[in-house]
């Protein structure tokens, strides 16, 4: 029987049945539920909602305790590029650029990097090097920041040098940023923005792989079959449907890598030697980024110093949110757009 | 391959290219064997005429026509015969309609025209393929050069994502690594998009993208796409089943006015489509256990007034059960 319950009665009538009478507006529209279906989206709206609830409280706490710093240095804390704990002078104005140079770094070598393993892997590799490949990588992210620290500190570093001093000694008469200053001396070559980069590419590899092969993959079968079915060759339908069906999940990806290589902090930690100068020799020893000053500095800090590093912790959280939320629209922005092409 | 039950068979062993066939079609007699009834634009000379076409005809120029043949095409998905022994001819500049049931192997038998079926993984087939003669199965022949000879519309509109009209239009000159001057290039977008019935709606918004076109505009921008590269075959897998009778009938005219400049071979489930656009048609059927076969081939008005096989009377008639 349809009509049960009582809704269902009055949905049965024939709209506008009172004649002329009836009121040309919207009805309201009731769909009973039942209380399973209420308790399981109580649970899940608890759930999402706590979301919003830790980020909130993280920023709070950042924000609460590192107003009394922010106070004490005004503005100057973001035109600052000395931080010196002792005299209790505070400013990112050095190690804020520099985290971001870190991270280019790590995105100009992660990215084709990670797009052609992802175009490989979604499009090239047979079945069982897929499946490898997928696993492999999902492995890579599942190592210790601490680990990749490691091996870039003690296995990278002493390799890469000589790869350092032949870039450098052959572009860096043309490419100023590729120059070293006082070459001469060994140590200059070490501990450098491009090293920590290197190694911080090692872990954003991961995500921005798995995220574009997905979206990779999701190319639509009519489309890729349209390519063939014109005499395309294989790559020639990857770069007329799969790489444009794809570009807004890359673009997110990328900035999600980003995200991340901002965040990065004992890898980078444990390699840098750490200055308060704007980065402009990227092959020079020297480099820094809030998450690894926050790490090196919040032992010997006096509490005017630990609110610093909240302050540059808080800005650190807000950029990466904006970066991460950009990033969420992109992707969204492309998911439906892959919607309509449908 | 021990799993391919087909291959090993010595009788659907492909026949080499040519026996019993004419390899080298074109001449005033060839027309005779080629196309049954259609008057033909006499084309160039054959010698002249490489097997694998790479210079450009344009749309709207006389063409040598081409005609398709299968000789004893079976094909497998798996372990699953879909097909067995179809052999059909498909004459050069007319259209030849394929009809049949759900499942009876029409699509499956379309994509092996152009060598897509061989993209399923698990797909195989025996039997040859002959376009103008020679087989497209034929050891050393690229699908991608098969495919350009052999367009293909799809029963989904599938416009590439992101591009314009212009670029969709002009993307199988680029797929195919085919290079022209941008004016030459420009004239065959315009000719291209004519013929399939579409110039007039987009002139004036070429450089808007594909995606945003209707329906039927889309499906007809498929096909502008494919005559683009100007194949000699077009198979078309029930092109107008996802579109309104309007541009069910657009499609249906642009089909019309391409007769006759080149061969086409249509699956439609609409028994009346397929009487207004095809003079041949093919009439499929499967049953449970026995795979897809031609239940009766022929010239369209006597397969539909007078069939021959019971079956085939039932089946355009709308008694199948
Ligand atoms: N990719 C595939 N893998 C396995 N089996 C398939 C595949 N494609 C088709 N088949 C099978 O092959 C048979 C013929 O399918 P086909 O799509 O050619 O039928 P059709 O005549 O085009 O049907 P329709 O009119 O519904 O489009 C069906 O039994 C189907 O299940
Ligand atoms: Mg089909």
């Amino acid at each position: 029987m349809i009509s049960r319950t009582p809704g269902a009665v009055r949905h049965a009538e024939p709209v506008g049945g009172g004649g002329d009478q009836a009121a040309d507006r919207p009805r309201r529209i009731t769909a009973p539920v039942t209380p399973g279906d209420l308790v399981f989206r109580g649970v899940l709206r608890a759930a999402g909602l706590s979301v919003f609830l830790i980020m909130g409280l993280i920023a709070f706490f950042l924000l609460l305790r590192g107003l009394q710093a922010l106070h004490a240095t005004g503005w100057s804390f973001f035109t600052q590029e000395k931080w010196l704990t002792q005299s209790h002078v505070f400013g990112i104005a050095a190690v804020l650029p520099d985290g971001v140079i870190i991270a280019m770094v790590a995105l100009v070598i992660a990215v084709p990097v990670a797009l052609t393993t992802a175009v490989y892997v979604s499009e090239y590799a047979p079945e069982r090097i897929r499946s490898a490949l997928v696993s492999l990588v999902d492995l890579m992210a599942a190592i210790p920041s601490i680990v990749y620290g490691l091996w870039g500190l003690f296995f990278l570093q002493p390799r890469i040098v000589g790869f350092v001093r032949w870039t450098t000694m052959h572009l860096g008469h043309w490419i100023p940023f590729l120059k070293v200053r006082s070459g001469d001396i060994g140590a200059s070559y070490t501990s450098s923005p491009f090293i920590v980069g290197t190694v911080v590419s090692l872990m954003i590899i991961p995500i921005v792989t798995s995220l574009s092969r997905e979206v990779f993959s999701q190319a639509p079968q009519g489309e890729r079959e349209g390519a063939y079915a014109l005499g395309s060759t294989r790559w020639g339908m990857v770069r007329s449907v799969v790489l444009p069906f794809g570009r807004g999940g890359v673009v997110g990806a990328v900035m999600l890598g980003f995200g991340r290589a901002m965040g990065e902090t004992i890898a980078v930690a444990l390699i840098i030697s750490p200055k308060f100068t704007v980065t402009t020799h990227i092959l020079e020893n020297g480099a820094n980024s809030i998450s690894s000053l926050i790490a090196l500095h919040f032992g010997e800090s006096d509490p005017l110093s630990l609110s610093a590093l909240m302050a540059a912790g808080l800005v650190l959280f807000g950029l990466t949110l904006v970066v991460n939320m950009l990033a969420a629209v992109v992707i969204g922005r492309s998911r439906s757009g892959a919607a309509t092409a449908d | 391959m021990t799993d391919n039950p087909g291959v090993d068979t010595p009788a659907q062993q492909p026949v080499p290219v040519g026996v019993g066939y004419r390899a080298n079609a074109g001449g005033p007699d060839s027309d005779a064997v080629e196309t049954l009834a259609l008057p033909v634009a006499a084309g160039p000379s054959p010698a002249a005429r490489p097997a694998l076409r790479s210079e450009l005809r344009e749309p709207d120029a006389p063409a040598q026509l081409f005609g398709l043949r299968t000789r004893d095409v079976s094909a497998w998905f798996g372990d699953h015969k879909v097909l067995e022994r179809v052999s059909l001819t498909m004459p050069a500049g007319q259209v030849t309609a394929l009809i049949g049931p759900s499942g009876c192997g029409k699509s499956t038998y379309l994509r092996i025209l152009n060598r897509m079926h061989e993209m399923v993984r698990s797909a195989c087939l025996a039997g040859a393929v002959l376009l103008d003669g020679e087989d497209v199965y034929a050891p050393g022949r690229r699908p991608a050069d098969v495919r350009r000879r052999i367009g293909m519309v799809f029963q989904r509109p599938n416009p590439f994502p992101g591009m314009s009209i212009y670029d969709n239009v002009a993307s199988g000159l680029k797929l195919a690594g085919i290079k022209v001057r941008k004016d030459q290039r420009d004239h065959l977008v315009e000719s291209s998009l004519v013929s399939a019935g579409l110039w007039t709606e987009v002139r004036n918004r070429l450089r808007t993208p594909g995606g945003a076109l209707s329906g039927g505009q889309q499906q007809r921008l498929c096909i502008a796409r494919s005559l683009a590269v100007s194949p000699d075959v077009l198979l078309m897998d029930e092109p107008c089943s996802a579109l309104d009778p309007t541009s069910t009938r657009r499609v249906e005219e642009t089909i019309a006015e391409l007769r006759g400049r080149l061969t086409i071979v249509i699956v439609t489930h609409n028994m009346q489509q397929a009487q207004r656009v095809s003079q041949s048609c093919a009439f499929f059927l499967a049953t449970h256990d026995t795979p897809g076969r031609i239940v009766e081939a022929g010239d369209t008005a006597q397969l539909f007034g007078n069939p021959v096989d019971p079956r085939t009377a039932d089946y355009v008639n709308g008694r199948f059960g």
